[in-house]
């Protein structure tokens, strides 16, 4: 179908492109911008004026939930969320059950997925069968069948001079290696961050050192292995400045931060709310600031949304009985405008954390809207601003400590290789 | 965020935690138990205040001395009492936490007291009542975690005031395994809410809380410095399975220099005052000279426990 997307303010960070002007799609492609092409005929004309038109946004962590976690939530409903969220790419964790550790597993969830034809999914295998951390998983196996990085997800990795073989092993072959930072022991039995909220509300606590450790280790094996390593979920000021030395220092790596710990700290659990129980821990307003900082400065590179739903009976409970998680993939556009708005960050190097850097991690090519390219774009009104309630998330998750919450950004198209599939 | 405890209006409908509390609220609740202390000494031990109410304990963990004095404060009381050990064997059979209480509610109870193993297990179940337009059933925090339990706080202010007639003047040391004490952190809450200038605490970096100088405490490593000029000590349980491993290395070690003998205590004020929330491990954190002493007061805590208990439920009641 020939679409022609009109009067919208066009931002594509890497091709540096931000101005008003014309997207032209045939065939599934990006097929100019600015001037009509050739023998043009739209047969569908998207009135874009007062919209941003930008690459469809790229989340490196979204939990589908299959297999084997369908009563959390479907592919059909998490898919439809995340083309909500102007989501054209997503990379999904391995912690599903069974864990993403056979090619069969990872067929069947990429022949699931694009069945669908909305999102495309990226697996990501298990580094260790059954993320065990015993035995490596046949990498190139999983890689055939479309992993696009290998990571232990938030399993302890307690084995170092196992988790130095893996790197090995994957970097022998360039395969892209995921990590969370946190030191199994140091975290044992804790769920909130050691300061002064779980001090007084006495829940067992984790330190930000447990992340600052575990980064170490994996900084010093990265460098000896030369693998290429992409750190998950920073969450302490310690942990940025160590990026920041490393990244100086000519190391080749790259790391995320999710859009929760943007905006949440340890402060936010208040009186105990299930919703603020999170993995990694939201921790102090210390951290919080570097990690915005860091974000902008780019030391951290992009913002995903972490996406796990979570049932309510399994969130109705205990802070440390309720399990940790919260949906996100409708909250990333507006969760990373905010922190934009906030912090007088341009909005075409915000969306550069949601679309091409993301891109580049998982090894894609994707996240802007050169010509010739899959037409994945996310059309939104920057200034609409709607609030977060149950009724209006698409996930079956409807857990987030952000509901109630007014914020800024509606996708109103998304279209994945020229297809419109969401639209409201 | 309001306090989930207290009404629009500021009125007591939960009793979750000491921490913010008014302390105007803290001192009703002392000064109504006070009559509470003479009724143990009547013939008749009963008074008619919650009479045709209803009171379920619901002990998620095991616990006597507690569980005793909640059923006999709400029998002095006239409450109709039903004991539910549930241990674990609710989540075992699948029911939620808030299943059960909504059952529950629905067997018409007016009153929760709960003990659970996890920290702001009360405050759920509070909360959940609130939201579901049954403020009017009331609950009431038997001890939740390492968090809080308001009632051995409030039975231990009322012991000190009982003791020492004022806070303004007091020196106050809380001695022991602080990081997994619920006890502790609403004895510091409570005494800091009421104006007590000093508040110690006296214990190895292994069992102290990140962040305890934010609840307004002195921090003391050495237990000899810490005690000097004190006017009261409360020893902390520590637990068997804590005495020997990553925290400490032998019970032994602990009582050399954290267990309470008369020769420290003899650092402290010459009338200061001993207590512990017990049950006591004799030999690991005091010496059963200074726990049968006459500075002891620990039995009277206990009997002040229930004047206090029936004190909450009275309020809570409406009374």
């Amino acid at each position: 179908m020939n679409i022609a997307i009109r009067g919208g303010r066009l931002i594509d960070p890497k091709h540096d492109v931000d101005r008003e002007t014309t997207l032209w799609i045939a065939d599934g492609r990006v097929a100019s911008i600015d001037a009509s092409p050739r023998g043009f005929k739209a047969e569908r004309t998207i009135d874009a004026s007062g919209l941003i038109v930008c690459p469809g946004l790229i989340d490196l962590s979204a939990r589908l939930r299959e297999p084997g976690l369908e009563y959390k939530a479907t592919l059909e409903s998490e898919m439809a969320a995340a083309v909500a969220g102007g989501i054209s790419h997503l990379a999904c964790p391995p912690d599903t059950d069974p864990p993403l550790d056979e090619p069969g597993l990872v067929a069947m969830l990429k022949y699931r997925a694009r069945s669908l034809n909305q999102a495309n999914v990226y697996p990501v295998g298990a580094l260790t069968l059954g993320l065990k951390g015993e035995t490596l998983t046949e990498m190139g196996e999983l890689a055939e069948a479309g992993c696009v990085a290998f990571s232990h997800a938030d399993r302890p990795l307690i084995d170092t001079q196992l988790l130095f073989r893996a790197m090995q092993y994957a970097a022998t072959f360039r395969y892209r290696v995921w990590l969370r930072a946190q030191d199994a022991y140091l975290a044992r039995g804790g769920f909130a961050h050691d300061g002064e909220v779980a001090t007084r509300l006495g829940l067992p606590a984790i330190p930000a050192t447990a992340e600052t450790v575990a980064l170490a280790t994996i900084i010093a094996l990265a460098r000896e292995t030369g693998v290429h390593l992409h750190v998950c979920r920073l969450s302490t000021a310690e942990g940025v400045a160590m990026l920041r030395t490393a990244k100086a220092d000519g190391l080749s790596l790259t790391c995320d931060v999710s859009a929760h710990h943007l905006h949440l700290c340890d402060v936010d659990i208040g009186w105990f709310d299930p919703q603020c129980h999170l993995v990694p821990p939201l921790r102090g307003t210390r951290d919080r600031a570097a990690l915005r900082k860091g974000l902008a400065e780019g030391t951290i590179d992009l913002v995903c949304s972490d996406h796990s739903p979570v049932d309510d009976d399994a969130k109705q409970l205990p802070f440390g009985e309720a399990e940790p998680g919260a949906t996100g993939v409708e909250l990333l556009l507006p969760l990373t405008l905010k922190w934009a708005t906030e912090d007088r960050v341009p909005l075409a190097s915000a969306l550069a954390r949601i679309t091409v850097h993301p891109a580049a991690v998982i090894g894609v090519d994707a996240g802007h809207l050169g010509i010739g390219r899959s037409a994945d774009v996310c059309v939104f009104d920057p200034n609409e601003h709607w609030t977060v309630t149950r009724g209006a998330l698409r996930s079956q998750g409807k857990n987030t400590p952000f509901l109630g919450l007014e914020v800024p950004g509606r996708v109103r198209y998304t279209l994945v290789g020229g297809q419109i599939v969401y639209e409201r | 965020m309001r306090n989930p405890q207290l009404n629009a209006a500021g009125d007591l409908i939960h009793l979750l935690t000491l921490e913010g509390l008014p302390a105007e609220v803290i001192r009703r609740i002392l000064d109504t138990a006070v009559p509470f202390t003479s009724i143990a000494e009547r013939e008749v031990k009963k008074v008619p205040l919650l009479r045709g109410k209803t009171v379920f304990n619901l002990f998620f963990e095991n616990s006597t001395r507690t569980r005793t004095t909640f059923e006999i404060a709400a029998k002095r009381l006239s409450a109709d009492v039903i004991n539910l050990n549930i241990g674990v064997s609710s989540t075992t059979k699948g029911e939620t936490l808030l299943d059960t209480i909504d059952n529950l509610v629905a067997m018409n109870a007016d009153m929760f007291v709960v003990r659970h193993a996890q920290s702001g297990a009360p405050h759920l179940i509070a909360a959940h009542l609130n939201r579901t337009g049954r403020s009017d059933v009331h609950v009431v925090n038997a001890g939740d975690g390492r968090h809080a339990h308001p009632t051995q706080g409030l039975l231990d202010l009322f012991t000190i005031r009982h003791y020492k007639k004022e806070f303004h003047n007091l020196t106050v040391a809380v001695v022991g395994d602080v990081l997994h004490s619920r006890v502790a952190r609403s004895l510091i809450h409570g005494l800091t809410t009421v104006g007590t200038p000093e508040v110690r605490v006296i214990a190895p970096q292994t069992l102290l809380p990140t962040a305890l100088t934010s609840l307004g405490v002195r921090v003391f490593n050495d237990m000899r410095e810490g005690l000097a000029g004190c006017d009261v000590v409360v020893m902390l349980r520590l637990q068997s399975e804590r005495m020997k491993g990553a925290l400490l290395p032998s019970a032994g070690e602990y009582f050399k220099h954290y267990g309470l003998t008369a020769e420290k205590l003899a650092l402290a004020k010459p009338d200061a005052i001993v207590m512990h929330p017990g049950p006591m491990n004799r030999g690991v954190e005091i010496e059963s000279a200074v726990a049968d002493g006459e500075r002891s007061v620990i039995l009277p805590q206990v009997t002040f426990g229930i004047a206090v208990r029936m004190a909450v439920l009275s309020i809570l009641a409406g009374n």
